[in-house]
């Protein structure tokens, strides 16, 4: 009971894989390269990648277009699992300037979330409760205009203590 | 019935579709396996899938498949997932 679908190995929560220095408010950035350099700095920075994912991140979109553009404005950069990943991280990047990635409906792109995961599983938990935060448009509002990182840890912090309840609760009405 | 979602890499952005999937289904009351596949191997998985869903990015590299291919515009929204998976399955 309360066992997570993915095993240990999902476990790693939202705050867990994304600290205080992966998070980076307001950034500029010229173009979605840019952007996502931005971000793969910032795995970087955490400890979770080498310079060479971001490399890697950027060489995705070249070559399988912008569907990381999951929703509008959200770009969810990522590569597959490599040599330069060292374990589970996340990032998070605000544009002070939003910039186009090429996608359809979704450009242009104000947060930047870069993504790196050493096998299939050590991020699931982590980019669950992300995907969750950011679809309610309140929380993403206030997230993008967070001051500061430690704003964000703490809107974040502040949601999953929430989310533990309603999972206790059942998730009767969570759709309503 | 088994779903598959597809992205580029089979953890980033497909995994989102998969775990957004398995909350509709749920509200629609529908059974079914959904499974991530990296583009790399949706054409030769596709083959025993009822359904897929992706981006229309994707969906448009992807091509010519067996199963219907339903695409996804807001990856975070679970409304347009419900609506277009209800839509999808209305035929079967």
């Amino acid at each position: 009971m309360g066992d997570s679908v993915g095993g240990d190995g999902a476990r790693g929560t939202l705050s867990d894989l994304l600290p205080t220095v992966a998070i980076r408010l307001g950034a500029s950035a010229d173009d979605w390269r840019a952007a996502v350099r931005v971000a793969g700095d910032a795995l970087v920075a955490s400890g979770a990648t080498s310079d060479a994912y971001t490399g890697e991140m950027i060489a995705t979109v070249e070559s399988l277009g912008p569907y990381i553009v999951i929703a509008p404005g959200v770009a969810l950069a990522h590569a597959r699992p490599s040599p330069a990943v060292h374990r589970a991280g996340l990032s998070l990047v605000t544009l002070v300037t939003p910039v186009p990635f090429g996608h359809r409906q979704n450009d242009p792109v104000r947060l930047v979330i870069g993504l790196a995961s050493p096998d299939a599983e050590g991020h699931v938990n982590a980019l669950a409760t992300l995907a969750d935060f950011i679809a309610d448009d309140d929380r993403r509002s206030a997230l993008l205009d967070a001051r500061d990182a430690a704003s964000v840890r703490h809107q974040i912090a502040a949601y999953e203590a929430r989310e533990v309840v309603s999972n206790v609760k059942g998730e009767e009405g969570v759709i309503a | 019935m088994k779903i598959l979602a597809v992205c580029g890499m089979g953890l980033g952005s497909g995994l989102l579709l998969r775990m957004q999937a398995e909350k509709a289904l749920k509200q629609l009351g529908v059974q079914a396996d959904v499974e991530v596949s990296d583009m790399g191997s949706a054409r030769a998985l596709s083959a025993t899938a009822d359904l897929i869903i992706t981006s229309e990015e994707l969906a448009q590299q992807l091509g010519n498949v067996k199963p219907r291919v339903v695409t996804i515009t807001n990856f975070v929204n679970l409304a347009e997932m419900v609506a277009k998976l209800e839509e999808a399955l209305k035929d079967r």
